[in-house]
This record gives C-alpha cells, structure tokens and sequence, in this order.
C-alpha cells in the first residue's frame, strides 16, 4: 500500500504542482494517475522514491514513512519503468535487465540468469540478450524496460507513460501483456497517463488530478464514466462515456441465433442458400469466423474466394463485454453480430437491437439496486 | 636526411621519446583535471557559461609566452621539461573541459533519469551510466588535443626544451633544410600514431556505438 498524506511539492519559484494529495494505493492493485499536463501526476510519482522531495506532508509505503529511508536504498526496492524506456545504450539488454541485482551486489552470473528468464516472460527472445538498445524497436525497448523494472522483484512499481511513445498496435499490444503479466505478479502498481483511455483499461482505481496538483475524483472506472463528479471530470473523461461504460458490463449468457455457414470454395449456390437477408457467414475449417459473403456478390460458376469476403465485422467474446457485443452487431454488415468462444469457434449471431434489450435490462436492474453503482468488476 | 638519420638515430630517438612524453603526458593530466570541472559546469547549470568561457580563454593565450613565463610561476629552471608539461596541460584542460561538459549533458534525460530511479548514487551514476555514455564525444577532443599538442612541443625547443622541435632550430641555425623536413615527417606521423591509438582505445570502450542495425 502507498499511502500520500497531505502531500505538498511547491517549487522555490512559487509554482505549486502538487497541492495536499490524499490518497491510497492499495496493495496488489493498478492506481493509474491521470490528468492533463500540469496536475502534477509525473511529480506525485517521483515522490514516491524521492526523485523529488515533497515540500510538506508524507508517503507512507505499508508502515514506513519513505522520507526517513535512504533514497537510493529505497529506489532499489521500487520497479520504475519510464516514458522512452530510459535504457542504458551502453549496457547490453540482460545487463539493462539486471541493472539493480547489479546495484545490489548480487553474483553477477546469476543475475544475468535471471535476467535472461525475465526477458522471455515480458516477451522478448533471450537471443535479445546480448544485442544493445540501439537494435531493438521502441516497444521492444518498452518491454526491456518493464523487465529491468521487475529484475529485484519489488513490491511495488512505478510507471511514468510507459506506453505513450509506441505506436497504437504496439500499444496496445504491450497494454494487454502488461494485464496479463499483473494478474500473475499482483504489483502494487502507480501508473502516469494523459489518455483516459488507457486510464480506463488499466485502472483498478483511477485518480483524476487537475490543473494545480489537486485530485479530482479518485474512483474505479466503471464510476469514472457513469458518475464523475463534477464538469472538469466529466470533460476530462469525455464523449462516448454511455458507450464506453458498457465496456465494463459482463454480456453473460446472451442469446444467440444458430447461423448457417459457408466455407471458402463453396459455390454460388450454397451461399444462396445458407445466406438470410442476402448474407452468409463464412467459416474455416475450426469453425472460426472469417468474413461475411454477400448472397448476390458470387458469379455464377464461381466459388467463395477469400477476395469475396467482408471483414468488417467484429467478433465479441461470451463473457466478454457488452461493448464489444453490441459493436460486432453494429459492424456487422449482415447486421448480425458474430459471437464466439474463448478458442474463436462460432457460437451463433445477435442483433443490435437484442444487445440493447439486455443492456436496458441490466441498466434497469442497477437503478434498481442504488447500492450496485461500481459494476462491473 | 637519410644521412642525418644515420648520424645522429640515437640523438632523433631520445628527441622523440621526449616528445612522445612531453605531448602525452599533458592530455593525462589535462583530462584528469578537466572531468571534475567539466562535471560541475554540466551538473551546475548556472556555472556552465563561467566556466566554459574561462577555459576558452585560457585557451588563447600565446604559447611561447606561456612557455616564458611558467619558471616564473612555478619557480622551475627555465629549461626545464616541467614547463612545457604544465603549460600544455594548461590548453589540454582548457580545451576538454567544455568537451566533457558537452559530452555529460548529451546524456538523455530519460536515461538519467532512470539511473537515478534504478539507485545509482552520485558517483555511481557518473562513472557507471553518464561517463560512459559521454566517451565518444570526450574522445573526439582528445584526440584533437593530443594532435595539437603535438605541434605545440615543438614549440617548446624555442626555450630549449629537447624534443624533435630541436630539428626545426637545428636545421634553421645551419640552413639544413632536410633536418627540418625529418622533423615535420617525425612530428606528422607520430600525431597519426596517438590518434590512431586513441581510436582504437575508443573502439573497445564503446563496443555498443557501432550496434545499430535493426534485427
């Protein structure tokens, strides 16, 4: 847990960026800081390992008060991945990795060892090892830097825009891996952004901060979007806040209609008649859904070739969000949403207005029951 | 010349010693004192312009009336190698402090930053992540002041300082002109000799400069 107490940073030319934080961040979880530039989000962040002191008020860390500990003692003992990765071009990439079991005189061999196994867990060949930071991509780069964040395996870590500088296939690639890798370390997590979005996606809580270095709301996400609490927030947070808070409404048990398919090579004749409202799902061989074929687009004495095939559509996961169900109605062009398993095997189709209904219902139920406001989690 | 050579090879030999001594020595000693000055102009920002400046100064002054009056100064004998060694460390020191100021604040602050977050102390940060990454540009001036300082010992014969400047006032008092030419020939190659060392010596430094291409 790190917990801020009255936290003020006001610097000797009277700019104040940090104005009496309050606030918790509870232990195993991801409390993201986000803010436009300005809200002292980077500054509140240092100060937890003192790469900038607090002017007045404490950061506890569990029961110690970090400002009676040794900086560099305390530095070691907290992962800090930073915007651009930050790495050493000097230091090879397992010794990037390895630089604070270095610092703190561990058998070099070891380390690297370790190192080695941690690039492979963050994604990163070992072949990697002993290349230089000049030679890899930016996201690659990103991934040594969460590595060597996570090399003394610390309790707690610190991310100052980790993802801000990749492009967004990139990012969002590094986002999911960066969830996956945290539902199995369970880091007690501070993370710096100026994107809500990503505010949103990797937040257990979410700390709005404003202009001046005061918080505006502290609240799940779920909150943040159906509930922020005053127009700054609500600005801050965005258009689209109806829509994208149904990303965060389980779409469990939906109903579905059984959908006849097409494979590639079946002929004109069988689109016809797999085909309702002159559409047809086309399948693989797992039963994967690949694309929708237009009843009218096959040529007589033609077959479905991949080149007839409309990939517009998305595909919604069960159990994952009504979101992503109603969006893969709404993206469909047969207007029937594809719905599919955990392996990408066709479950069966829904339309838009049916995701609607169960979002009313579901919506319904919560006006209901006051008490439930924070769904989702 | 090749007479000459054949004559005097123990009196060219010893000359050439001293030079290589004389013009190598100073950078030892220069770029020892220029790092703590060249860190403190990079680390204090305020004192970066004073400090470059000063050196710049420093650097204009004349040679030969550096040569003069350093036995004042350091109350050596006037033919002593000792003034020539602390004047050229005088130039080497005002000639790399601003180079090594450069070279620490072209650190990107990313990668200071994050030093300094991983719990690299002062020190630590300045041999182990700073310093490392500034050779390349601190060896860019020491090898333009090991050149220069090759040239300016010759000067030094003109106090009567023995090095391979003895050749140029050699075969100027006895109109020998080919004494002159051996001198220049000597004085040439052994500036290419520590250049190339100082090449080589920053190629196994910086293995990682030459890592650039994408996987």
């Amino acid at each position: 847990m790190i917990k801020f107490e009255s936290v003020v940073k006001r610097y000797p030319d009277g700019t104040v960026a940090v104005n009496g934080l309050d606030l918790i961040a509870p232990s195993g979880q991801i409390t993201v800081f986000v803010g436009p530039s300005g809200c002292g989000k980077t500054t509140s962040l240092r100060m937890i390992n003192r790469m900038i002191e607090p002017t007045s008020g404490r950061i506890w860390l569990d029961d110690q008060d970090t400002g009676t500990v040794d900086a560099a003692t305390l530095r070691r003992g907290i992962g800090y991945v930073i915007q651009h990765a930050g790495l050493f071009p000097h230091r090879t990439i397992v010794d990037n990795v390895a630089t604070v079991p270095f610092l703190l005189g561990k058998d070099k061999k070891q380390a690297r060892s370790q190192a080695i196994e941690l690039m492979e867990r963050v994604g990163l060949p070992a072949s990697f090892a002993n290349r230089y930071p000049a030679q890899l991509s930016g996201g690659q780069q990103q991934r040594v830097g969460v590595a060597r964040a996570l090399a003394a395996d610390p309790p707690v870590m610190l991310m100052d825009e980790p993802f801000s500088a990749v492009d967004p296939v990139v990012r969002h690639e590094l986002q999911e891996e960066f969830l996956r890798l945290q539902s199995e370390l369970g880091k007690t997590i501070v993370f710096v952004t100026h994107d809500i979005d990503e505010a949103v996606k990797l937040g257990d809580q979410v700390a709005v901060l404003r202009v001046g270095g005061t918080l505006a709301q502290l609240a799940t996400p779920a909150q943040l979007l159906t509930d922020p609490v005053d127009d700054f927030v609500a600005g801050f947070v965005g258009r689209d806040r109806g829509y994208r808070a149904l990303g965060f409404e389980q779409s469990s048990d939906l109903p579905t209609h059984q959908e006849q398919t097409v494979s590639l090579g079946d002929d004109g004749a069988a689109v016809q008649r797999a085909a309702v409202d002159g559409w047809a799902l086309a399948v693989d061989a797992k039963r994967t859904p690949v694309g929708w074929v237009n009843a009218h687009a096959v040529p007589a004495g033609r077959t479905v070739s991949p080149e007839l095939l409309q990939r517009g559509g998305t595909l919604a996961h069960t159990g994952g969000t009504l979101r992503a169900a109603l969006d893969a109605a709404l993206s469909s062009p047969s207007g029937r949403g594809v719905l599919v398993d955990e392996n990408d095997v066709l479950i069966g189709t829904i339309t838009a207005g049916e995701v609607i209904e169960r979002i009313e219902k579901q919506l319904a139920t919560r006006r209901h029951a006051p008490t439930a406001s924070g769904a989702g989690s | 010349m090749i007479q000459y050579l054949r004559d005097h090879h123990a009196d060219v030999l010893t000359d050439l010693i001293a030079h290589i001594w004389l013009s190598v020595l100073p950078v030892v000693i220069g770029l020892a004192i220029a790092l703590p000055i060249g860190w403190i102009a990079a680390r204090f920002g305020w004192s970066y312009s004073p400090i470059t400046n000063l050196a710049g100064i420093l650097y204009t002054i004349p040679s030969v009336a550096l040569f003069v009056i350093m036995p004042s100064i350091l109350h050596t004998k006037i033919l002593s190698p000792v003034n020539v060694v602390v004047a050229l460390t005088v130039y080497t020191v005002a000639l790399l402090t601003r180079v090594v100021a450069d070279g620490l604040k072209s650190v990107p602050p990313d990668v200071r930053a994050a030093a300094t977050a991983m719990g690299f102390t002062g020190i630590g940060r300045f041999l182990r992540v700073e310093l490392p990454i500034a050779v390349p540009v601190i060896a860019a001036g020491v090898r333009v002041a090991t050149v220069s300082n090759v040239s300016l010992v010759s000067v030094g014969a003109l106090i009567g300082v023995a090095q391979l400047g003895s050749l140029f006032t050699d075969g100027f008092t006895r109109y020998v002109n080919s004494v002159v030419l051996l001198g220049i020939i000597l004085c040439v190659l052994l500036a290419l000799v520590l250049d190339g060392l100082i090449l080589l010596t920053l190629r196994l430094l910086t293995p990682w400069q030459r890592a650039v291409a994408k996987p």
